[in-house]
């Protein structure tokens, strides 16, 4: 069973498109598409790694990271943000809230799976 | 040349040059043909004159420019060239209407969160799409349910952005130019009631139909919900100070604001727009009124010969319309001497009271309103000398000079 990869987005088609490639790469996707409760999916079942959309319903994604890095359970585990927003200040507030990447939308099937092999290992 | 010796030359004193060349004497005969001769230009150029808004707005333009401009030599320029003149005023406005627009599209682009969700809207589908057509087209093989699924996901995705790039266009739409080329509702809504001289007769009888009023002055959208709230104001005022008791007592108490607050017992502001709204058939002084909120920006403001405050910022803060935001409540009155040829005399009334209801900790929104009276019969002793932006004003020792003024400002010319 591969490395475990928490993806956290509420675009059901992009779920869809990002589990199949990372689960064709080996990896074991889940999925959580509510922003107020992925603190507790994240408690629940740690992953190795978290893929974070910034625009979630009910909580914003720099919310749940900042609350990510607070929390001894996932303090360091590897987040790479998502977002359709790609202005210099939200990658900044990205960097200095703790995440590991960010990957602007509309981004390639390639990248995202890139991206995942250096941050988590091959 | 200078007003002494033009003066001189003419036979007549330099105040009173000064008082024709502010357009405050008429000129004509003989003193007319001597005055165009002395200073070679055609009478006619002297008799149109160039009116003080329309220098004021030759100088505000060139603030626009830094020190290219020879601004001692405006009133020069505005009696040789008043087509151009003009030109020069108009396009100034015009900029100035431009540069609003720009900073409302931008707060728009920036802050709107209608746009940032349609925005959201349009990269999803397209990320969507782009992974989904990525997998279909990719090396590997794949079973017919996954193409199946991803053809179906392409599908409801460019349905979607169809949807969306639409909506978006059509929110993005630029409204049409047509009713406000180059004006601000702010001064559509000026140039509506500079049509009656600000003084809204209908409206000064208590039954008149407000909305029927609102809607024959023929603005649209902003500016017409800025008229009507003009209108609703106006409208209250008439009913707190009527015009058949208000004239003459205007008269008989010289237009004292204070005596007419304690007859009506109302308050002063409500006094300082009742006597801007005065009927203009000569039987009443000139008198402007300035309303502006705490952070400088003028809300409303009839002109008078004279005084021009810019709409937003960079006003000279010692008018006492700013003064009086220091001292809520408590009025101020002050004569202020502003520094143009003539050396314009203005007596101020001004009051700032809060607006809505104050809450704790918070703080007010103040609204400051002035009423601006040009030469009061009796100078005081000791006015307080006044300009109206850093850039055009000749004051260099001012200690509330924000910026230096442009090369040229600093020695008053004549014509």
């Amino acid at each position: 069973m591969g490395k475990r990869v928490l993806l956290i987005e509420d675009e059901p088609n992009i779920i869809e498109a990002i589990s199949f490639i990372l689960s064709r790469d080996g990896w074991t996707v889940h999925t959580h598409e509510d922003g107020v409760t992925a603190m507790e999916k994240v408690a629940s079942m740690p992953p190795d790694m978290i893929i974070l959309d910034v625009m979630l319903p009910g909580r914003s994604g720099f919310d749940i990271l900042r609350d990510l890095r607070s929390q001894e359970i996932s303090k360091d585990i590897p987040i790479m943000m998502l977002t359709a927003r790609g202005q210099d200040k939200d990658r900044e507030l990205a960097l200095r809230l703790g995440a590991t990447h960010f990957m602007t939308k509309p981004f390639s099937n390639g990248e995202v799976r890139d991206h995942v092999r250096n941050m988590i290992g091959a | 040349m200078r007003q002494a010796a033009v003066a001189e030359a003419a036979g007549i004193s330099a105040s009173y040059l000064n008082l024709i060349e502010h357009n405050r004497r008429r000129i004509a005969g003989k003193l007319l043909s001597d005055l165009a001769r002395i200073l070679g230009v055609d009478p006619s150029l002297l008799t149109e004159g160039a009116d003080s808004d329309l220098l004021d707005q030759m100088r505000s333009a060139a603030t626009f420019t830094g020190d290219m401009v020879e601004i001692a030599r405006t009133e020069e320029l505005a009696a040789r060239y008043p087509g151009w003149s003009q030109l020069i005023a108009m396009q100034a406005r015009r900029l100035s209407v431009l540069e609003e627009r720009v900073r409302a599209l931008q707060d728009r682009m920036t802050h709107d969160p209608q746009l940032a969700d349609a925005l959201h809207d349009v990269i999803s589908a397209v990320t969507s799409i782009r992974s989904s057509a990525s997998i279909l087209v990719g090396q590997e093989e794949l079973d017919a349910d996954w193409q199946s699924r991803f053809h179906q996901n392409i599908h409801a995705d460019s349905v979607r952005l169809a949807a969306s790039s639409e909506a978006l266009i059509t929110y993005l739409e630029v409204p049409s130019m047509e009713q406000d080329v180059g004006t601000s509702p702010s001064e559509q809504v000026e140039r509506q009631l500079g049509k009656t001289a600000y003084h809204l007769a209908p409206l000064e009888d208590p039954s008149a139909d407000l909305a029927r009023f609102v809607t024959a002055s023929g603005l649209k959208g902003a500016a017409l919900q800025l008229y009507e709230r003009v209108a609703k104001q106006y409208q209250a005022d008439v009913a707190a100070i009527p015009l058949a008791d208000f004239e003459p007592l205007c008269i008989a108490s010289q237009y004292d604001p204070f005596t007419i607050a304690d007859h009506f017992d109302v308050s002063l502001d409500t006094v300082l727009r009742r006597l801007a709204s005065l009927p203009s058939d000569g039987q009443h002084p000139p008198m402007g009124l300035m309303i502006c909120d705490n952070s400088g920006t003028a809300l409303f403001a009839k002109p008078v010969p004279g005084f021009t405050l810019p709409r937003s910022g960079g006003a000279c803060p010692l008018w006492p319309i700013f003064g009086a935001f220091s001292r809520p409540a408590q009025p101020i009155r002050q004569e202020v001497l502003v520094p143009d040829a003539a050396a314009s005399r203005f007596l101020c009334h001004a009051i700032a009271l809060p607006v809505g209801t104050s809450r704790f900790d918070a703080t007010p929104v103040l609204h400051s309103t002035a009423l601006i009276m040009p030469d009061p019969p009796q100078a005081a002793a000791d006015p307080i000398e006044v300009g109206v932006s850093c850039r055009i004003c000749p004051r260099s020792a001012c200690q509330s000079r924000r910026e230096p003024a442009i090369e040229g400002v600093t020695n008053q010319s004549v014509l």
